[in-house]
């Protein structure tokens, strides 16, 4: 049918599924105005993209060491890009990044710059050595570089941590959108949700991984472009939202001073009633706060230099053909990644201004609020108590601070509010899903191949041969999934913290090892093993010590549970400096491998098959 | 010096200053937000737009001008990979 083999054709194979998807959209849309239900509707976009997805992991299985922990070392730069893309943004990225902006404003947009700007990190200071290096997991890269079990395994300690921090958010996520949109309870969603996951990644491992992302990226960025296209143009706000929204972003800082923006007292808000996790805008939408400057940048530090620690997105780009290849390949990731993050704060925009305007059709602010509650969608969000409306001063007309929402609603609600057809509704499902799926992918496959690879192989035994090794990645894979999935099934997701922690924690433990084990000749075994050890636990007991669900104490210089990377990473790079200067200088064979890590031609350090 | 040493010492300094224009529009921009919000870009306060859009995108156009960079630094040395490697 095709020419040549499945690497020359990805353009070609990526074209006809883009097209097949846009044709299934416009199949669903004559579905709905032929009078099928948006339920039914619903349930086809998750079973469609999902099954898409199982039958690409099927096709990508593999027996081989190679494909199966790098992809081959195959993919060229611009499809890692697009999965590094669909791998890096989660679900949270994906339903809550708007919501977050919408309530959160200037100081929440430190997100945008945080999780963006560590790209630069990544390319300058990791990607190409790593790729040079030849390792099959981040571990490796820090076993092999200072040498020895003990500081391999500290590695792989920091890199479980911070990743299962972040994966039980993920299964919880889809299956959230599972239990939604298939109309099941929550606690199966979970588990249906998980098996989605493992059908992609368990034949074929970070092969089916790649591809499996690369479909994902393609659904999800479709996903989100769609309705801030749409209702920005359906509102004449501007053909290109991103160029033209100055007018409605000065409109909304007008109105802002027009309502007068009142935080709510904690008592009052529990006195009406208000659900747990819904808020009010108190936040103006694009003014910078009087003295926030640090706040904002302590933010955007710990979550750059989390960036370029997080081991699911460094071995990403342990997957191109050349370390030349690496390098552009983190430039084409951030370039997918803008397309989704540059629109969040237009979404949000376009979401806020259609409910705060009262010269639109759309805006609640200051109607009746027994108009407000016969509006259809208000009535169906209240129901589900996604929105809540309470009316503190007995006036009857709705105020700003009296109109509570989740910020989740923000993506998932606004085609809604726009009063765009069901279809998109049903597409922003299969687009959460996919960045839910695909992050839970890469997380889940870099903690069981970090304990099969670095764990099993190289510590426990050294002689299992391929088909025992493989057997052992598979085998962790459905039990780290199934952890996850438990673990997300009990909800505890609260209590477990943000996703900003998993990034604070790779810092603490990861970043320092890491970057002065390519830059500094000198960092030695004892340095590295203090630098991880020491930094992960300093930053967790800060975190213990400041946390609201633990000790609850008054920050240091305003760093609180979302930055407490700045405290681990700090101790991390000092003690490494000093334990490697008091310890003897590391051997030739040592320093000529890092020289040899420095420079692109050549053989990789470490063998091809190891 | 090596050759090796040589092509080490220009990447260095080639990281340095590509880490320097990270510094300014990841940190310096935003030191400032609050005075570079009276300015205004395409309509929008300008440090909302930096922190929406801009600093996004200049990221972007540094890692590709950082990668072409160390491409041309890494065949200056001879370090350059060969197609068939």
């Amino acid at each position: 049918m095709l020419k040549g083999g499945f690497i020359q054709n990805l353009p070609k194979i990526y074209g006809l599924y883009t097209g097949g998807f846009i044709v299934f959209i416009l199949l669903m849309a004559i579905l709905e105005s032929s009078g099928v239900s948006a339920k039914t509707i619903g349930q086809l976009f998750l079973a469609f993209t999902v099954l898409i997805y199982a039958l690409i992991g099927w096709l990508s299985r593999t027996v081989q060491v190679d494909a199966y922990y790098v992809a081959g070392r195959e993919v060229p730069t611009v499809f890692n890009g697009m999965a590094t893309a669909a791998d890096w943004m989660s679900g949270a990225s994906f339903v809550a990044m708007a919501g977050g902006i919408y309530f959160g404003g200037y100081i929440y947009m430190a997100f945008l710059v945080g999780w963006t700007g560590g790209y630069v990190l990544v390319a300058s200071l990791l990607a190409p050595y790593l790729r040079k290096f030849g390792c099959y997991t981040v571990p490796d890269f820090i076993g092999t570089r200072y040498g020895g079990n003990f500081v391999r395994f500290c590695a792989v300690l920091v890199l479980v941590i911070a990743s299962f921090t972040y994966v039980t958010a993920q299964i919880n996520a889809t299956g959230t959108i599972a239990s939604r949109f298939l109309g099941i309870p929550f606690e199966q969603g979970v588990w249906i949700g998980l098996l989605s996951i493992l059908m992609c990644s368990m034949l074929g491992g970070m092969r089916a991984v790649t591809w499996t992302q690369v479909a994902q990226y393609i659904v999800l960025i479709i996903a989100y472009l769609i309705p801030v296209f749409w209702i920005s143009n359906k509102f004449g706000f501007g053909i290109i939202p991103h160029f033209q929204l100055g007018p409605e972003v000065a409109r909304i800082a007008e109105l802002e001073a027009q309502y007068g923006l009142v935080k709510n007292s904690a008592d009052a808000v529990k006195a009406a009633g208000v659900p747990g996790g819904l808020a009010s805008i108190s936040t103006a939408h694009s003014a910078v706060p009087a003295g926030s400057a640090w706040k904002y940048i302590s933010l955007a530090i710990c979550m750059m230099v989390g960036t370029a620690s997080l081991p699911h997105i460094l071995m990403r780009y342990f997957t191109t053909p050349s370390v030349k290849s690496a390098r552009k390949s983190v430039a084409w990731s951030l370039f997918f990644i803008f397309l989704l993050y540059s629109s969040a704060p237009m979404l949000a925009t376009l979401s806020k201004i259609s409910l705060i305007d009262p010269n639109l059709p759309t805006g609640i602010i200051g109607k009746s609020i027994s108009d407000v509650q016969n509006i259809e969608w208000v009535r169906n969000w209240i129901a589900v108590k996604q929105a809540y409306i309470a009316d503190f001063n007995n006036d009857g007309i709705l105020q700003l601070n009296e109109w509570f929402m989740r910020g989740d609603v923000v993506v998932l609600a606004t085609p809604e509010v726009a009063g765009l057809p069901y279809v998109i509704s049903g597409l922003v499902a299969a687009g959460g899903m996919a960045a839910a799926m695909s992050t839970a992918d890469g997380l889940i496959l870099a903690i069981a191949n970090a304990l099969s690879h670095d764990i099993y192989y190289k510590i426990i035994d050294p002689k299992a041969d391929v088909r025992k090794r493989l057997l052992a990645a598979r085998v962790l894979l459905v039990v780290i999934g199934a952890l996850g999935a438990y673990i997300a099934s009990m909800r505890l997701t609260g209590i477990l913290g943000a996703v900003a922690w998993a990034f604070d924690f790779a810092m603490s433990g990861l970043f320092f090892p890491l970057v002065l084990g390519v830059w500094w000749k000198r960092a030695t075994r004892e340095g590295a093993i203090a630098g991880i050890l020491l930094g992960l636990a300093s930053g967790t007991a800060y975190l213990v010590y400041v946390a609201p669900a633990f000790m609850n104490r008054t920050p240091w210089l305003q760093i609180d549970n979302l930055r407490f990377g700045i405290i681990g990473a700090t101790v991390s790079l000092v003690a490494m400096v000093v334990v490697s200067l008091m310890t003897k200088e590391p051997d030739a064979a040592t320093q000529k491998m890092v020289d040899d890590c420095r420079v692109p031609s050549g053989k990789p350090v470490i063998s091809r098959q190891h | 010096m090596s050759n090796k040493d040589a092509h080490f010492e220009k990447t260095k300094s080639h990281m340095i200053v590509t880490l320097a224009i990270w510094f300014f529009f990841s940190i310096v921009v935003f030191m400032f937000g609050e005075s570079l919000n009276s300015a205004s870009f395409l309509g929008y306060p300008l440090a909302y737009y930096m922190t929406a859009q801009g600093s996004l995108a200049a990221f972007i156009i540094l890692i590709f001008w950082m990668s072409g960079k160390q491409e041309d630094i890494d065949e200056e040395f001879g370090f350059g990979e060969r197609e068939d490697d």
